[in-house]
């Protein structure tokens, strides 16, 4: 039953996704120095990082392993699948069906454990650190993230975000206070799983608490970039996540032509509005203690719960 | 002129007065007098409705039976003893530099409004009134607990309004719920919260609601009666605060509290199935008996031992109407009533002893009875009566609860018989000590005022004797009331 | 789901949950400044519920009650609260008894506690917003928890206005509203409460030097 609209919109996603990504970085870039009054980077730096990066020779150290190379042909994989099953334009994508929610979590944690080993492939003291220290937050932000996803899929009978998206977005429009837990604690999630200010600052990787930095730093060249690239993707396919199941207003509901061209100005929209409020958050916000990150993560955890609890309580009629 | 307008005019006008008036020579004795009114206007009041019956006023908001007209009485009773009392007490409390005249004046007009939230809270129709006088009095009494402004009396007074609005929050989240319950019966009129109409339709009430409510309210009102384990705030309080404040609080305030509980008890009754409300009471009553008297022996100041001592009786007390039925009703209301005139009157000699001897910690008080015999007598009384020895009063409201519980209840007559005997045990022989042996303690600048101790013991003494037949047949009315 | 709610009841669903979500944050926070801003957050969403509630219903006092919680909930207290943190000089955090995670766990406890135990009740209600007694119940618990939790006398106070806070809500959206008489007494009662307590708490900086209820530990028996 793959249409062939459905099949266009589905490969015209990915195309938008690889595109938009690094844009992405670059606005949520561009803000952060204009909250912070700074001069502004150029909105495309991060194109120009790629090309940059794609034109260099690739230096590997004398210990590497085939699975150091291998990494971030994997990571950018999954990270471009990750984009592919998250409706932004349209929820008729034909890949939705093989990965659900739920795989979903499970193809962030599939990356998060290449690049950890990764870094601790090498064997540099920031490697493993950093390696350590990405699976704790980890290992603390993905029972949130399948909390929120819990309460969505008791809104809408299913654990397809396809299907999730459709109910929230073409049902007659419900107040779900639930969803006011869940998009809390989403928020939180995607701060941390992004490497952003509370829990990690990805502008810079020379502080000694860094997270995603401390594990990256011995790649170089090709693998350097298909690693910024598929940071920038997880950023997209969070935000879009964020917006689809919260806002999911404008998403083209099937294999309507139309919607979907109309639907993308309103991601566009949607998304600088997104960076913008992001780049808000880390700016008001310093980064915190790593110590202090399994409480913030712990607070998401607890609201994902409450939002259930809220759920079962206040919207199921027996 | 309505009596009852009068009770609760008296009180707060005069509140204000002396409020305004300031601290003056004669602001004492304005204090005796508004009290004395408060004191005439409830014996009108009482005569009216033991001649006429029960009555209404301001519409239906105000509701005076023969329940609530005993401990209106009561109240004035006591309010006009203890204001005769603190004249002098305060005076040498001045004298002696622990008060200053603005604090004297926040005392007099806050008793005032103390008297006038206890009486509104006896005499309202409405539970929700009931409620806010509730609040009011903790309010008023948090002033008059941190009257000294020490450290001690300001931890006192934190506890005390914590815990009492934690407690008294719950019991606003149980009138809530009863509103609820009651608005599916009565509609969403302001009629929903009058006692009167709600138990003309208690059985209608929906019973879920009634028993989650009822565990609120128990919880919330016992918490300003002193139920354990939420009782921690009493002995501070009654510690810490000037003697007359310890005064009323025990004889008065704990009864106002337990008199919320009962009227919510009668509409709990009606909807529960038999012996809800009662066995709560039943077990809050007796853990709170048992806690109480442990806690007894190992007290060194006098006034947190009587604390202790009232905690004591309003476990027993709870237990005597969580019993039910006519015969323990009656039990409870006439031990109510002598352990406000008994508590009172020992915490009128305990303070005059304290002054004396300028401490409240038990060991240095020695010899009462060589300094001022009367003084010293009166605690001895005071004290024997409070433990239940014949002929006082205090006896013959045990005995019935004794004999009752031994008939109804025989499980709980070794905890009870084991918590009286700990209690009388614990009391006796650090009292004993401290009214006999020698000492070195001065005179007071004024001559106390011992009456206040005696009318009490008298009256005491003479209820354990003799009740009188219109007495009886009040107490028999109020009691079938309950249920 | 039955998609049949109307909105109204919705929205009054929808301030619940926020209310819950500010007595989760206020159980979080560690600034004394962001624990009164929470407080204030809460009034507003209660004084919504109550607004959307009156709308609904047509009944006038509860307008009244919606007037009077902006009024004491959003204005007047946090505004006493700010004087009394600027005046008493309170800096820095909150120091809590038992670490925050910890806290939050027990709290979800307590919230699963009081939906047990409001559930029963929310299914006998005739009014639309049932759900929401269970969420006021919830709420006082966890200012309860917040009080025993936390140090400063400040942010006790703040406990226990918050406890009010799901009180009123308890009042407003589950039945309705109380009667007049009995919301201007609660009201008045807690303004006088709080004036009580800001005279109060110079008086215990002045014995301790200090607000934390740490020194206030000297009264216990034995």
């Amino acid at each position: 039953m793959i249409s062939v609209s459905g099949f266009l919109g589905q490969a015209f996603a990915i195309l938008l996704a690889l595109v938009l990504a690094p844009l992405l970085s670059g606005w949520v870039g561009q803000c952060r120095a204009w909250f912070q009054s700074r001069s502004a980077p150029p909105l495309l730096l991060p194109y120009y990082m790629l090309q940059k990066l794609f034109n260099k020779e690739v230096v590997l150290a004398h210990n590497a392993s085939s699975l150091f190379r291998a990494a971030p042909f994997v990571i950018f994989g999954c990270m471009v699948l990750a984009c592919a099953i998250v409706p932004t334009l349209s929820t008729d994508l034909p890949f939705a069906p093989s990965a659900d929610a739920l795989a979903l979590v499970g193809i962030f944690g599939l990356a998060r454990i290449f690049i950890a080993l990764a870094g601790m492939d090498i064997g540099t003291a920031f490697g493993s650190l950093g390696g350590r220290r990405e699976m704790l937050i980890g290992f603390l932000a993905e029972p949130a993230l399948l909390m929120v996803f819990f309460t969505l899929a008791m809104i809408a009978q299913s654990t397809s975000l396809a299907t999730i998206v459709e109910t929230l977005a073409h049902r007659e429009p419900v107040i779900y206070p639930s969803l006011a837990f869940a998009g809390v604690a989403f928020t939180f999630v995607s701060l941390a799983e992004n490497a952003r200010v509370p829990v990690d600052n990805p502008a810079t990787h020379l502080e000694l608490t860094m997270i995603h930095e401390a594990m990256i730093l011995e790649y170089t060249g090709r693998h350097l970039a298909l690693i910024e690239w598929a940071a920038s993707l997880k950023l997209y396919a969070y935000s879009c996540l964020g917006l689809a199941l919260f806002f999911p207003w404008g998403i083209a509901p099937g294999d309507d032509i139309l919607a979907l061209i109309a639907a993308i100005p309103l991601l566009l929209f949607k998304l600088a509005i997104g960076g913008f409020l992001l780049a808000g958050i880390e700016t008001i916000n310093a980064k915190m203690r790593i110590f202090r990150a399994p409480e913030f993560l712990g607070i998401a955890f607890m609201l994902a719960v409450l939002g259930l609890l809220v759920r079962l309580l206040l919207e199921v009629r027996v | 002129m309505d009596f009852f307008v009068l009770m609760l005019a008296i009180p707060l006008v005069s509140g204000a007065l002396l409020t305004i008036v300031g601290e003056r020579d004669w602001a004492p004795n304005l204090n005796v007098v508004a009290s004395l009114g408060t004191f005439l206007a409830a014996v009108g009041l009482t005569g009216e409705i033991v001649a006429n019956g029960p009555r209404f006023a301001f519409g239906e908001q105000f509701f005076i039976d023969s329940l609530n007209v005993f401990f209106v009485a009561l109240t004035a009773f006591v309010g006009l003893t203890t204001s005769i009392f603190s004249g002098p007490y305060m005076k040498i409390e001045r004298d002696r530099g622990r008060l200053t005249k603005p604090r004297l004046r926040l005392y007099k007009s806050m008793y005032q409004l103390f008297m006038f939230t206890m009486l509104a809270a006896l005499t309202t129709n409405n539970l929700g009134i009931l409620w806010v006088a509730m609040e009011a009095a903790t309010l008023t009494t948090v002033l008059l607990v941190s009257l000294y402004r020490t450290p001690a009396s300001l931890e006192a007074a934190w506890k005390y309004f914590i815990l009492c609005g934690v407690g008294i929050a719950q019991a606003l989240f149980g009138t809530v719920l009863l509103y609820f319950a009651a608005e599916r019966v009565l509609g969403a009129t302001g009629n929903a919260l009058l006692w009167t109409h709600l138990v003309d339709v208690k059985s209608q009430l929906e019973p879920t609601i009634m028993a989650l409510s009822f565990i609120f309210l128990l919880v919330g009102y016992g918490t300003k009666v002193g139920l354990a384990p939420l009782h921690n705030w009493l002995p501070d309080a009654h510690a810490e605060g000037p003697t007359p404040v310890s005064a009323v609080l025990s004889g008065l305030l704990l009864n106002v509290a337990l008199y919320a509980i009962l009227r919510c008890k009668v509409l709990a009754d009606g909807a529960l199935p038999e012996g809800y409300a009662g066995n709560l009471m039943i077990g809050f009553g007796l853990f709170t008996l048992l806690v109480a008297a442990f806690f007894l022996s190992r007290q060194k100041d006098v006034k947190r031992m009587f604390a202790y001592s009232s905690i004591e009786h309003m476990g027993l007390i709870t237990f005597a109407f969580g019993m039910g039925g006519p015969v323990a009703n009656f039990a409870g209301l006439l031990h109510m009533t002598m352990h406000s005139l008994t508590k009172s009157a020992i915490f009128f000699a305990v303070g005059h002893a304290t002054q004396k001897t300028e401490t409240q910690l038990m060991e240095n008080i020695r010899g009462l009875i060589k300094i001022n015999p009367l003084i010293g007598w009166g605690l001895m009384l005071g004290t024997l009566a409070i433990l239940g020895m014949p002929p006082f009063g205090v006896f013959a409201s045990e005995f019935m609860i004794l004999t009752h519980a031994m008939k109804h209840y025989p499980w709980a007559t070794p905890i009870l018989l084991l918590a009286l005997g700990v209690a009388f045990a614990s009391i006796f022989g650090k009292v004993q000590a401290m009214v006999f042996g020698e000492t070195t303690a001065r005179r007071l600048p004024h001559a106390p005022a011992i009456m206040p101790v005696f009318l009490h013991l008298g009256i005491v003494l003479m209820l354990g004797l003799y009740i009188p037949p219109y007495l009886t047949r009040w107490f028999h009315e109020a009691s079938r009331m309950l249920g | 789901m039955t998609p049949s709610i109307p909105l109204s009841a919705q929205l009054i669903n929808l301030f619940a949950a926020v209310i819950l979500l500010l007595a989760f944050a206020m159980l979080a926070q560690r600034r004394m400044h962001s624990l009164v801003n929470l407080f204030a957050l809460q009034g507003l969403a209660l004084c919504l519920a109550t607004l959307v509630a009156a709308v609904t219903t047509g009944q006038v006092h509860l307008y009244f009650s919606a007037g009077l919680t902006l009024l004491l909930k959003v204005v007047a207290l946090p505004w006493i609260l700010y004087r009394l943190v600027r005046q008493l000089n309170i800096k820095g955090d909150v120091e809590a008894l038992i670490n925050i995670p910890t806290t939050m766990l027990v709290g979800i406890g307590l919230v699963m506690v009081a939906f047990n135990v409001a559930l029963p009740i929310s299914e006998l209600s005739h009014t639309i917003t049932r759900g929401t007694l269970g969420i006021a119940l919830a709420v006082i618990m966890l200012a309860f928890l917040m009080m025993i939790t936390r140090q400063k006398a400040i942010s006790q106070v703040v406990g226990f206005l918050s406890m009010e806070n799901g009180l009123f809500l308890a009042a407003t959206s589950a039945t309705y509203g109380m009667p007049m008489v009995v919301e201007l007494g609660i009201a008045l009662d807690v303004l006088v409460g709080m004036i009580i307590l800001g005279v109060f708490f110079f008086q215990i900086r002045d014995q301790f030097d200090s607000l934390d209820i740490r020194h206030m530990e000297k009264l216990k028996d034995s």
